[in-house]
């Protein structure tokens, strides 16, 4: 096994801006560190730099302690599991699964005896003989999360390996892949656009945009402790609302609510300010201290437990996540009310966090 | 009367009637023009044939099958255009096979025509898997000379491939020009329909097989190959049929006798100075079972889409 660590690296394509403009990244061994971000982020572009599918154009990528910008696929020692399955179609289970170990000449028995392991960890042992046009989608996937493992490797890849499935089966592969880390745990990279499988399987999540990290960290502290506006709004769902205030000195306000905040003075006119549907609550049963705002309700997406409440005021936009205990209707005004610990506050210029020393106060409602 | 008994009663009543619509259709359909015009159509490609499979078997070389007298009536003159021989007979087929030097003929053709078709398979897969998955300086121009060379008929080719084969390569009156020639006109056809089915096949799966350490060699002979091989059968076919049938290069390269191919060998029992009509459709049809057995042999590969199911999307 090896960790993995990018030192400045960069992809470009000729005649076209950099995709990864140069990327400071490490994966510890036995990691299990998920790439999110949206599509065209990169995030693939770096998964394939690690396959050694696509060229390091500058910089340096290290597997364990072996640079391995020049290093054909073949001898990186890395498994890749694709979207689309890439099995081959002409062979069976069993064959598709012996064939990079026939590759590297492991003897007959050995490659047996891997498989069958392999298959009974997956539950494939009835469909060894089978080709991959008689199987179904999970079944498929399972294969070529197989033909992965038999070849224990330093490094896995997978690239988006769960978009193709339907709802039910990826959450059970999600469980499958998880277990799988937990039992060998290889160093393991994730390629995802789905914010829901980065939290429940990345032991780290790197959120890439437009080819730069916008942050690393364990999927608590990215959602705890968001460094930008970027990974604030990537991670939950419903996504943090950011609010757009003026920057009073002492008070941050805008039309839909007005908070009085210490140590402000030095800092720019306008800031956003990021708040959790889920920090919002019915302002009849919070705390007296608490900040409350007032606003009409646009329209209520009902989950069953609990609610999601679309707000309006003006041009302001907010979304509240509450438990389903009473019928809303559109058009009716609601007074709820926040934690003032739970704000967030980011530069609207360079949509950085600001993290303050001292909590933010109490707030008078407006409206 | 029960309940029931009407119900099954008006439900057999419907079936009848149900069997009788179905009859009457079918009585309209054979009764309507579209019918009577697919009948023409299937004797208009069948009529000549017939005449072929009458002229062999009848065992004589006149065109004519049945004898006419002279004062003959109209019906009687009506009756001999219907391509049955007066006597059946085996006699052109065994003439053919052993006095006439026809299996020499068709053991020409079958050499030159196997041999094009694998030396035309090699080159052309290889070249179109070169096509379709690498970049390289003169690619895309490649494929349009390619295309345009297909633009101009064959016989334009005649006079310099005379050239470069007969008089500069010495290789007139030989297996190997035939096959060079063959196999090298038909590449450009071969590389693009090559070229367009290895466009199909997803390259992930080339992909999963480099990083499970295969070589280019490996993955294009056990991968790409085995799944291109409906788009092979049929390359390999159409090089085939290409080589066999082909009658004017042939007729020009080969001055031996003993080196004829079978269509220049046939012309020989139709020429000015014989009409063995009987040999000659003997010969066609002996010709045409090889062609229809690799067809019958191929077909399944000519309707299977191998690679259907193994990658989604």
């Amino acid at each position: 096994m090896a960790g993995i660590e990018f030192k400045r690296v960069v992809k470009q394509y000729p005649g076209s801006q950099p995709t990864v403009p140069g990327l400071d990244l490490c994966v510890r061994d036995g990691e299990f560190m998920v790439l999110v971000g949206p599509s065209g982020c990169g995030k693939s572009t770096t998964l394939r730099m690690i396959a050694g599918l696509e060229s390091v154009s500058g910089g340096e990528l290290w597997i364990g302690d072996r640079l391995v910008n020049d290093v054909v696929p073949g001898e990186r020692d890395v498994a890749m599991v694709f979207q689309n399955y890439a099995l081959y179609p002409h062979m069976t289970v069993f064959e598709n699964m012996a064939f990079g170990l026939r590759v590297r000449r492991e003897p007959e028995a050995v490659i047996r005896e891997k498989i069958e392991r392999a298959a009974q960890t997956l539950g494939l042992a009835d469909l060894l003989g089978r080709k991959p046009g008689q199987l179904s989608g999970g079944q498929c996937q399972r294969v070529a999360l197989g033909r992965a493992m038999v070849r224990d490797p330093q490094v896995f890849l997978f690239d988006e390996p769960l978009s193709n499935l339907d709802a039910e089966l990826r959450v059970q592969m999600r469980a499958n892949i998880a277990r799988l880390h937990r039992e060998f745990a290889t160093t393991s990279v994730y390629v995802t656009h789905d914010q829901v499988e980065a939290m429940t399987l990345g032991q780290r999540i790197a959120i890439l945009n437009a080819g730069e990290l916008m942050q690393v960290g364990t999927p608590m502290e990215l959602y705890n402790d968001p460094d930008n506006v970027f990974v604030a709004g990537f991670m939950g769902s419903p996504p943090m609302n950011i609010i757009p205030v003026r920057n009073g000195g002492e008070r941050a306000s805008n039309r839909l609510l007005d908070l009085p905040l210490a140590g402000l003075s030095g800092l720019g006119g306008e800031l956003l300010l990021g708040l959790r549907p889920e920090k919002l609550e019915y302002a009849a049963a919070a705390p007296d201290h608490w900040p409350r705002l007032r606003a009409a309700i646009e329209m209520v997406e009902t989950l069953g437990a609990e609610m999601l409440v679309h707000l309006g005021v003006g041009e302001e936009r907010l979304v509240a996540r509450l438990p389903g205990l009473r019928p809303l209707a559109a058009g009716e005004t609601i007074e709820l009310a926040f934690d003032p610990q739970a704000v967030y506050l980011f530069d609207a210029g360079s949509r950085q966090r600001i993290r303050l020393s001292q909590p933010v106060g109490h707030a008078e409602p407006v409206l | 009367m029960s309940h029931s008994r009407i119900v099954t009663d008006t439900w057999i009543a419907a079936g009848k009637s149900g069997a009788a619509a179905r009859i009457k259709r079918v009585v309209g359909d054979i009764f309507s023009w579209r019918f009577a015009l697919l009948l023409f159509a299937g004797a208009v490609v069948v009529y000549p044939l017939l005449w072929v499979v009458s002229l062999a078997f009848s065992g004589q070389q006149s065109l004519q099958l049945v004898a006419l007298p002279d004062d003959a009536g109209f019906w009687r003159q009506l009756a001999a255009l219907v391509p049955l021989p007066q006597q059946w007979s085996l006699e052109n087929f065994r003439a053919v096979l052993t006095e006439q030097p026809f299996m020499r003929w068709l053991l020409n053709s079958l050499v030159v025509s196997l041999s094009t078709t694998l030396v035309g398979l090699a080159l052309s897969c290889s070249a179109a898997y070169a096509f379709s998955r690498f970049r390289f300086p003169g690619r895309d121009r490649g494929l349009v000379l390619f295309l345009i060379s297909q633009m101009f008929p064959a016989v334009l080719m005649l006079i310099p491939l005379y050239v470069i084969v007969v008089q500069w390569l010495g290789l007139g009156n030989s297996w190997l020009g035939l096959v060079l020639v063959y196999a090298i006109t038909a590449l450009p056809f071969c590389v693009w329909m090559l070229k367009g089915y290895f466009d199909t096949l997803p390259y992930e799966i080339e992909e999963s097989a480099l990083l499970e350490g295969a070589s280019r060699l490996t993955i294009f002979y056990r991968i790409i190959l085995p799944l291109a091989r409906p788009a092979i059968a049929v390359t390999g076919l159409f090089s085939f049929m290409t080589a066999w049938n082909e009658f004017i290069l042939a007729s020009i390269f080969m001055d031996d006798e003993a080196l004829y191919t079978v269509p220049v060998g046939l012309r020989f029992f139709v020429s000015d100075y014989a009409s063995e009509w009987g040999y000659f459709a003997a010969g066609a049809i002996l010709v045409s079972l090889p062609v229809i057995a690799l067809f019958l042999a191929l077909q399944r590969f000519l309707v299977s889409g191998l690679s259907a199911g193994a990658v989604k999307g």
